[in-house]
């Protein structure tokens, strides 16, 4: 895979070089971008406290693994391993929850094992569906979001789905 | 609904814990958990710190614009029944290519207003025209050039190769994104530029 190692160290020259062919302040401009992301980081902190009380609680109580292994035949059905299933539940609700989750498998399991790689493309490449709905309609006066959360959740259950079967197909396990 | 789930899910902890004899962990979970939520808020926040700056160079060196611009073509083969000039159609180009440099900061101010500008510019009362669900499912989507926040984490993790997961998260996000634009066209039926008359 050291193919796809070398995609972000080449976006990133790539990025810092067009930057200054463009006469950007590099310097000035990189550390305004770090500060506006480490505020957001650090407003995030108080509900992601919050979230890990709460996954923490459930996990070590053995209830998170009881939801679990209620819902497998379910998740067999799906190709998804049965300890993502907490996960996939909380991620379109919270954002803050799911990265707790992803932290509890990826210290559980290791990063490289299938369930860790499962979790970790399920992570990125899905939403907090709800809250976004949320936000976008919440701009406007419009009251009836019809197919859109529909839409989005069918997206979100796609993606839930693929995740485990593309690490299996791409990554081998 | 947070209020909710954190209350099911502590009530239902708690409970459980009192059925399998599990009350030493549990109170070891609650002490930790805050210490949790910091160093985990530490690794991602880190990621989001370089990130942020350099997705910060791509935006102010022009970067995202003119892919925005080369998206706009595509993009309206997607969103349809858009004027020429639509200063609607400019905002979703905007945000998509936001998202896709990961630049969450200026990817929900650009949404919402495309979406006020899709308001406007269709006229749409209080029912989501089929552009709008189209606007909020590619962002529900995650299109993502690069996870980063996950990324981190398996490195803070040890991972041997916290990019490797790069390939599969592109075609899982790319393929739920038209699983969703699907189903909007399904739900809203193909013709009739804005689905209702």
């Amino acid at each position: 895979m050291s193919g796809f190692e070398l995609v972000v160290p080449s976006l990133v020259v790539g990025i810092v070089l067009y930057a200054a062919a463009k006469r950007v302040d590099i310097f000035k401009t990189f550390v305004k971008g770090a500060r506006e992301n480490l505020i957001v980081a650090w407003e995030i902190l108080p509900s992601l406290t919050a979230l890990c009380l709460a996954v923490g609680m459930l996990r070590s109580s053995g209830a998170a693994e009881l939801i679990s292994n209620l819902l497998e035949p379910l998740t067999r059905l799906i190709g998804l391993p049965a300890e993502c299933v907490p996960l996939a539940l909380m991620r379109p609700v919270s954002g803050s929850g799911a990265l707790s989750m992803l932290e509890e498998l990826l210290s559980s399991h290791g990063p490289d094992s299938f369930v860790g790689r499962a979790a970790s493309v399920l992570m990125g490449s899905t939403e907090t569906t709800f809250y976004t709905v949320a936000v976008y309609f919440g701009a406007t006066k419009i009251k009836r979001t019809r197919q859109t959360l529909p839409s989005a959740l069918i997206g979100d259950l796609t993606a839930f789905i693929l995740s485990a079967l593309t690490v299996r197909l791409i990554l081998g396990s | 609904m947070i209020n909710y789930i954190l209350i099911g899910i502590i009530l239902v902890s708690f409970v459980y814990s009192m059925f399998t004899g599990g009350a030493d962990a549990l109170s070891g979970a609650i002490m930790t958990s805050g210490q949790q939520a910091v160093s985990l808020i530490l690794t991602i926040g880190g990621a989001m710190a370089t990130w942020g700056g350099i997705m910060k160079l791509a935006e102010a060196s022009g970067l995202t614009r003119k892919l925005a611009r080369l998206l706009s073509p595509l993009l309206r083969l997607i969103f349809k029944g858009l004027k020429k000039d639509s200063l609607a159609l400019d905002a979703i180009a905007m945000n998509i290519t936001a998202n896709l440099f990961g630049l969450g900061n200026a990817a929900t101010p650009l949404g919402i207003e495309a979406i006020k500008r899709l308001e406007e510019e269709e006229g749409e009362k209080d029912t989501a025209s089929r552009n709008m669900a189209l606007l909020v499912v590619f962002n529900t989507c995650s299109i993502e050039l690069i996870p980063a926040t996950v990324a981190s984490m398996r490195a803070a993790y040890q991972s041997g190769s916290p990019m490797e997961i790069l390939p599969c998260v592109i075609i899982v996000s790319v393929l739920s994104l038209m699983v969703s634009v699907t189903a909007v066209y399904l739900f809203n039926g193909y013709k009739g530029g804005r689905g209702r008359k």
